[in-house]
């Protein structure tokens, strides 16, 4: 297995105390993997990602393991997260015009990693940015070069930061929420992008968004998170066929879909969503779902299968599968 | 009579002068932009960044003075009003914008913020304001609670809220709506969709509802316009639109929109029943 999280547990220093920011998930990858990580802001989507590529706050306390291809990342020294991130763990991240430092040319930023990780030469470094722009079809590679970020447009920008990414042949990308910020026709032509490299470099893709279509399309399994748990996981079609936790079945229901007749009621999930520091001790989600009891509120509820690699934590399935959808 | 009746509508911007004998390049933002808009009624600007959407709200909100053209409201050219007599017509169209982050101050208080539009009309007490400010606070699922509260101590969704309570308090008739929900995370976006809707049904409103969202145009206007490049490529009605669409424009924003399966949950219910 190149990735194996488990029981993983982050806590924040806030201003109102410690949160827990991450309560105890486990998932993993393998190379060829591709999952998508999907939840509202809040929900500890990027404090994953964080903990993923060791950049979480200095003061965060993180327990669990991360196993990255058979070593633990948990509890690694600054020094040791240099050499491994960028190298063989690349990062997308969602706003490719503040991922990318405005003073310094396309060509030197492309090229910063493979000085630092692969210890090429400068005229090197250069040949081989080039090469990785052509990669990820930048127009113009060779001209672009000597471009400054803010020439680029934001989806040519996003197209140098994935370069930057791939630079050093890394094993497992991390996109977060990587086109966000892009029009859908951009969106489009950077997710096929992501899609073709990581099946052409045999890499493992965790693609953090908040669009349920995205996940639907581009991922074979998906994780979906609430109140820094993950409430269900398992193969995309499973999941999108069985809507088997009662947030799942929400954030569905909530999104309009094209096609939906003038002035259709969209379903709504009461209230909003919880800040870390005011999660309840049960299950997250049971101060908004319509299906909770007394009970739901006691304890963080265990993962139950739902079917071949499906899991949903919720002690109500059995009345959630009788519910019309 | 339209309420809105947008006419040849173009905007060109000089950029700053790059050569001194060379005249300053120019980008023509919206090109022959002619739109109707009836009272009640909603209307879908589409397109990509870039595509002229918010220039049109600017210039329809008489935000910035058009190149060439005509807005109309109720017959009346805003763009030939003096400053004034559009001060006092300004009450009967208000704005809501995309980030409710960035459009509300954080150092006024919901009261004063919801009732800042009314200081520009007439000069009503501070005690006919703030019963105002309660009773389009409570249209938007707020409370007079809020009132004395600062825009931090709100979730993005009710910060949406109270920024349409500031478009609603001099009671317009139309609410040109910028992206309106596009900050929202899902959950709380169908919450402030369904109040937009009702209180369209609630106060008769005309939206100009402007989105890059395919299905969330398609869910709340009658009508819809495609712009690219600053300029009308397609109209119709959403469903004639998004089945059928005739532009290759149009084509390419449709196929790009990422879909969950549409029938969800199906193969599930058909297990339930077969096993009950």
């Amino acid at each position: 297995m190149l990735l194996d999280v488990k029981d993983l547990r982050v806590t924040l220093h806030t201003a109102r105390g410690a949160a827990d920011a991450l309560r105890g998930i486990s998932f993993s990858l393998d190379r060829g993997d591709t999952v998508g990580l999907i939840g509202e802001s809040g929900c500890g989507k990027s404090i994953t990602a964080l903990a993923l590529m060791g950049l979480l706050p200095e003061d965060a306390r993180i327990d669990g393991s991360i196993r990255f291809d058979g070593q633990e990342l948990a509890a690694l020294s600054d020094d040791a997260w240099c050499r491994l991130r960028g190298a063989r763990i690349g990062m997308v991240f969602q706003e490719p015009m503040s991922a990318l430092n405005p003073l310094h040319t396309v060509g030197r930023q492309v090229a910063e990693p493979l000085r630092l990780h692969r210890g090429l030469s400068a005229r090197d470094a250069r040949a081989e940015a080039l090469r990785l722009l052509d990669k990820v079809q930048l127009p113009d590679a060779a001209k672009r070069l000597n471009a400054y970020p803010h020439q680029l447009s934001g989806g040519q920008r996003q197209r140098v930061v994935i370069a930057i990414a791939l630079a050093c042949g890394p094993s497992l990308l991390i996109a977060d929420e990587p086109t966000t910020a892009l029009d859908v026709t951009i969106q489009r032509e950077i997710l096929d992008l992501i899609a073709e490299l990581v099946e052409r470099e045999r890499m493992a893709l965790l693609l953090i968004t908040h669009d349920l279509g995205v996940v639907a399309q581009r991922v074979q399994r998906m994780l979906v998170m609430y109140g820094g748990t993950l409430v269900e996981c398992g193969p995309t079609v499973e999941v999108f066929s069985r809507l088997s936790h009662p947030y799942t079945r929400g954030l569905f229901a909530a999104r309009p879909a094209l096609g939906m007749p003038r002035g259709t009621r969209l379903a709504t999930i009461p209230g909003r969503v919880p800040e870390l520091a005011d999660l309840p001790d049960g299950c997250p989600f049971a101060d908004r779902c319509s299906f909770a009891i007394e009970e739901c509120r006691r304890a963080p509820p265990p993962a139950f299968a739902v079917g071949p690699g499906h899991d949903a934590r919720c002690i109500r399935l059995d009345t959630m599968a009788r519910a019309p959808l | 009579m339209p309420l809105l009746d947008v006419r040849q509508l173009g905007k060109l911007y000089h950029l700053p002068r790059e050569r001194l004998l060379a005249p300053r390049p120019a980008v023509q933002a919206l090109k022959d932009v002619s739109f109707t808009l009836h009272a009640g009624r909603s209307l879908g600007v589409v397109g990509e960044s870039g595509s002229g959407k918010s220039t049109l709200a600017r210039l329809v909100m008489a935000l910035e003075a058009p190149s060439e053209g005509q807005v109309l409201l109720d017959g009346q050219n805003l763009h030939a009003l003096p400053a004034g007599a559009l001060r006092r017509v300004r009450a009967r169209f208000q704005m809501v914008f995309q980030d409710p982050y960035g459009s509300l101050d954080p150092r006024q208080t919901v009261a004063r913020i919801v009732a800042e539009p009314l200081d520009a009309q007439d000069r009503s007490s501070r005690h006919e304001q703030r019963e105002r400010a309660a009773g389009v606070l409570d249209a938007v699922g707020l409370g007079a609670a809020d009132l004395d509260k600062y825009p931090h101590e709100f979730s993005g969704g009710q910060r949406q809220r109270i920024a349409i309570a500031r478009a609603l308090v001099t009671r317009p008739t139309l609410i040109v709506a910028d992206e309106p929900v596009s900050a929202l995370d899902v959950s709380v976006q169908a919450q402030v969709l369904n109040l937009m809707q009702d209180l369209q049904d609630r106060f008769g409103l005309t939206y100009l509802f402007i989105s890059h969202d395919l299905a969330v145009v398609d869910l709340v206007c009658d009508q819809v316009i495609v712009l690219w490049q600053g300029r009308v490529v397609e109209r119709g009605d959403p469903d004639t639109l998004f089945h059928d669409p005739q532009h290759p424009y149009t084509r390419r924003l449709l196929e790009a929109v990422p879909r969950a399966p549409a029938q969800y949950g199906k193969m599930h219910i058909t297990n339930e029943e077969v096993a009950s």
